[in-house]
Order: structure tokens, then sequence, then C-alpha cells
């Protein structure tokens, strides 16, 4: 086994709802949607998001889109126009979700996708066995 | 029956605050049957409230007036018609407006439509009085709460409302507090006859007006994989080419920038989602765990399959109310040791406010640059240039907000050197609008169209 960031599985959008955000996270393949559901469970979402949700996590599952939703439940600072936080909307809650770690069996290929791979090219989360 | 026949819907505008030029550039760049825009945020409409407390002719998106003195020729030569939520508070005012720029550019015979009655500011007290409680839908709290404080209340209704005005001819149609996505819809809806109780076609339109609500974000906007996305400068807001059997595919004119594919469009389906198999608007409850994408050439992707089910007995209701006040302020600060100067203003300014016999029901303090956003998600670097401390606070009483204001200032040539970055004045109390969701039973609520022609 080992670790990627999700970034390189994966794309994913945010925004607000209510006093809590909402992050839609897409897998690029089958296997990635595979994985993702059994790794990313509210709880280890909940964890990766210590000091920003104070709430529960709550989880959806869209399968024609090889999505899952996720609730951040009170992770605004209140609600968006009461929020004294930068990000009163959840903004970037997605590009925040995307540096998660990921576990996946050896022979996990990492899906390349569009132009030039599926990783940001600044090499910011260039995972140990890429590049 | 023309089962082939593709009706074109762009948005325009996806808030109050979006691209000026967008809406002009999708009546320029390529055809179009229908633009849609959205000026209305949750706090929006209280803002209107104020302005029209002030002076009864205003209350509307002016922006939409400028924007139709604009294009107003273009839309007649080409048969462009126009659906907009501009009216906010005061759809009545905002047709009076537009009625005046017809006139001056001559466009006589222009029909001008308005739907009202998502304005219930008024009726209130009479609602309550008949058992309409107004419970807070997210956390059950009484109405008695806020109701002295209450600023603007307005129902989302339904999407047959504009359909009718569009039906009766109307070329532009603006009404108050409609769903985003119902903006879409109701052109839909008057343009293929279908019917309440056809679900999954009222599904599909409420699906399709999700997906560009927001402009720009299904274009290429906010993609996750931005350094795919070309020609920021001139991107292209989406276009839906939409069929009869609620089929539809999403794409942008030609020679724009921007990226029309199922990942960008995908990612902007799941934009402010809850509950994927229960989106509930007033016209339908839509199943988005149904909906399947294909890419279909280069900047088009196919929407099918959506399937939807009969919406609830209620409306929502969307209420603001004065909260309190808040005010936040900058300050810049130069390295060397650019994060433990910048904590020491910190603790300088909240020390100073508590000596001085100042508390408050809410303060931030975040070091932009550092984990303002993110907080412990990534690791921190060992050393920063430069960091924007970013001070607030949030308080039911006023002058106590405007008192942290003066406290910034002085932290320039008090506190550590290297602090600049103060401009702009003191940071002002403002006024904190609350947001308060409720329900109300549809059948205490009507909505009423009109269509006036330009004289």
């Amino acid at each position: 086994m080992k670790r990627i960031p999700l970034y390189a599985m994966a794309h994913a959008r945010s925004g607000d709802k209510g006093d809590g955000s909402n992050v839609g996270v897409l897998a690029y393949d089958d296997a990635g949607f595979e994985l993702l559901r059994e790794w990313m469970t509210p709880e280890r979402v909940k964890a990766h998001f210590a000091g920003i949700v104070r709430g529960d996590v709550e989880r959806y599952e869209l399968p024609n889109l090889r999505a899952l939703n996720f609730i951040l439940n009170d992770s605004l600072g209140g609600s968006g126009s009461s929020s004294l936080k930068t990000d009163a909307q959840g903004k970037t809650h997605a590009q925040a979700m995307l540096r998660m770690e990921i576990e996946i069996p050896d022979d996990y290929e990492i899906p390349r996708v569009g132009r030039s791979g599926s990783l940001a090219p600044d090499g910011e989360l260039v995972p140990g066995d890429r590049r | 029956m023309s089962g082939d026949r593709i009706v074109r819907i762009a948005n325009g505008q996806g808030f109050w605050g979006d691209s000026v030029d967008a809406p002009v550039r999708l009546i320029e760049e390529g055809p179009l049957d229908y633009l849609t825009l959205d000026y209305l945020a949750e706090v929006t409409m209280s803002i209107m409230q104020k302005l029209r407390q002030r002076d009864p002719d205003k209350g509307y998106a002016t922006d939409f007036i400028e924007l139709i003195r604009r294009v107003l020729p273009q839309i007649r030569a080409k048969g462009i018609r126009v659906v907009a939520n501009a009216g906010g508070v005061n759809p009545a005012a905002c047709r009076r407006a537009l009625i005046d720029v017809a006139r001056s550019q001559r466009a006589t015979g222009l029909k001008i439509g308005t739907v009202t009655g998502d304005d219930i500011l008024d009726r209130l007290d009479e609602l309550l009085a008949d058992g309409v409680a107004f419970r807070n839908l997210d956390d059950g709290r009484s109405f008695e709460e806020i109701r002295d404080r209450v600023l603007a209340a307005n129902v989302y209704v339904h999407s047959f409302a504009i359909a009718d005005a569009l039906r009766a001819g109307a070329d532009i149609v603006v009404s108050g507090r409609t769903t985003d996505p119902g903006l879409v819809l109701s052109p839909l809806i008057a343009e293929f006859g279908w019917k309440a109780e056809q679900w999954d076609l009222l599904a599909a339109g409420t699906l399709a007006g999700h997906i560009v609500e927001c402009g720009a974000q299904c274009t290429g906007g906010n993609f996750s994989r931005w350094w795919e996305v070309e020609g920021w400068d001139h991107v292209g807001y989406p276009v839906l080419e939409c069929m009869a059997d609620g089929t539809f595919t999403v794409t942008k004119h030609d020679d724009t920038g921007g990226l029309v594919t199922v990942d960008t469009v995908g990612e902007q389906l799941l934009y402010e989602l809850g509950n994927p198999e229960s989106y509930i608007t007033p016209d339908c409850v839509v199943d988005f765990t149904s909906v399947q994408l294909a890419q279909q050439g280069k900047d088009r992707v196919r929407v099918a399959g959506i399937r939807g089910a009969a919406p609830t007995d209620t409306y929502k209701v969307s209420i603001s109310y004065l909260e309190g006040y808040k005010a936040v302020g900058n300050l810049t600060v130069s390295g060397p040791d650019a994060v433990a100067k910048a904590r020491i203003c910190a603790d300088a300014l909240w020390g100073r406010l508590r000596r001085a016999g100042f508390s408050y029901d809410q303060t931030i303090t975040e070091f932009v640059g550092l984990d303002a956003v993110h907080g412990d998600i990534t690791s921190h670097p060992a050393t920063v240039n430069e960091i924007v401390l970013r001070v607030g606070v949030h308080d039911r009483v006023r002058s106590k907000v405007d008192r942290f204001g003066k406290e910034l200032a002085p932290l320039v040539t008090s506190g550590p050197p290297g602090v600049t970055g103060f401009a702009g004045g003191r940071p002002k109390a403002t006024e904190v609008l609350g947001y308060w969701p409720a329900l109300i039973p549809k059948d205490r609520v009507q909505t009423e169209v009109s269509v006036e022609e330009v004289q």
C-alpha cells in the first residue's frame, strides 16, 4: 500500500450550504471510485478538516458520476453573511479536500487525464512515484 | 410537433456583481433564443428592501436596466428574449424603468412581463396570525427570536408564472424571488408546453438551470485542472441547447475561451448540492443520481437520463434580518520574522481593546499567507517573506465595532517594525444580515403575471 494526494485520482468542487459547505469529489476512473468509497469515510474527512469543520460530516454517493458528496456542517464560522472568515463560503474547501492523502494498493495505476496528467504543473502535489 | 427543435438558452449572470460584459458577449458572439440573468443572492433582497424604503422607485437590480439600454436594439433584431430576476423587491419599478428605456429607443411594441407575489414582508403578521410559524428550517428556532428585526421575506416561487408571461408574448420578463434554475426551466415550459406532473421533464429543465446558474463555473471557471483551461480573458459563458424530450447539450459560443467537458460540467453538478437524490425546488424534486453525461465533441457535453418526482406542498421562504455589525481590517507585515511580528501585532490589538474594556460576540485573527483558509491541513512553511494580518469583530452593538476599527492604525507606529498597508481609513462597522430559511404552505402564496406593451 502507498499514499497519494486525492488530487492525483479525482477532482472536486465546493460551495456553501447554510453554515456549512459541501465538497463534491469526482473520481477519474471506476477503480479509483471504489478506493475512495472505501477510504473517504466521514470520520477520515472530518479528521482531515480538523480545526475547520466543527459539526458532523455527511456523505452521499453518486455512482453515475463516480462521485461522493460531502456535507461539512458548521465549517464556515457562522453563515455566509455573518462569518468573519476569509473563506466565508467554503470556496477553497474543494482544494483543501484534494490535498487529502488516500491509501491505494501498489498496483493502482494513477489515471492520466487531460493535458499533462491529473496533477498541477508546479509539482506541489506530485506523489513520490511520479515524474 | 417538431421533435428535433432546439431552444438555445444562455445564462449571462451568475450573481449580482458578475461580469457586466458577459451578457453582451453572449448576444453578440453566437446564436441564442433566450438570455437568462440571475441578480439575486440571499442577502440581496434585504439590501433592495432598504433601497426601496428610502425611495419607492428603487429596490431592483439597476445593472439590468443599464444592460438593456446597451443591448435592446440587438435583442430585438435577433429575437432574443430575456428572463431575469432583476425585479428584486420592486418588479413594478423595474418595469417602469425598462419602459422608459424602451421609449427613449422608440422600441414600440416591446412587451415587458412581470411576475410578483413572492414578496411577503407586508403579509408576515397576517400569515403568523393564520398559523404559519416560519420556524428556522435548519435548526427549528422560533421566528419570535428575529421577528422585530426582519428586513425582507421572499418566497421562492414556481416557474410556471414566468412561463405564462412568455406565452403571453413578453419579450422581457422580470421577476422577484424565483429559483435560479427556474430562470431556465420557465422558457422550456413555455416553448415545449411541459406540464406539472411531467416530473422528469421539469427535473431536466431544473438540472439544466442548475448547471448554468453560476455562469462560467461550468465552462472552465473554478475547474480543478485549471491548467487545461485556455482563454481566461474571453471565457465563454454557458449556452444550453435544449430539446423537447428533456435532453440537452451544454456548450459555449465558438471562438470563446474556457472549457466544456464532462469534468467541468460534472463539478458544477455537485456545486452547493445536499442530498443528491432529493434536490427540492418549487417545481419538482430532482434525482441527481440519474444524470448521465457524455462528451460530444469539443466543448459539448450531452446531458440525459434525468429523473424527477412531485414537489412538496410547501415553498421555501428566504427571510433576512439584522443580526448585528461587523468590521474587518488588514495590516501587512514584512519579514524578517513576519509571522512572529504579526502575532505581536494581533496580541497587542486585542490586549489594548481588553484594557479599554471592550469584548465582542465574535472575533477573528487570521494570518493570510500562512493558514487563513486551510488551517493545519498543510504543513506551514518555516518562514514567509511577508504576511497579511487580518482581524475582525462581530457584535450587536455598533459603537463597539467602530471602536475596534480605531485600534488598527496605531500598530503601524506603536508595534514591531515593518508594519504597513494601512490604507483606506479605519474599518467601519457594516450591517450583518442574517439569513433565516423557512417554509410556507403553497396555497398561501399567489403569483401574479402581467404583460405591458410599450406604446
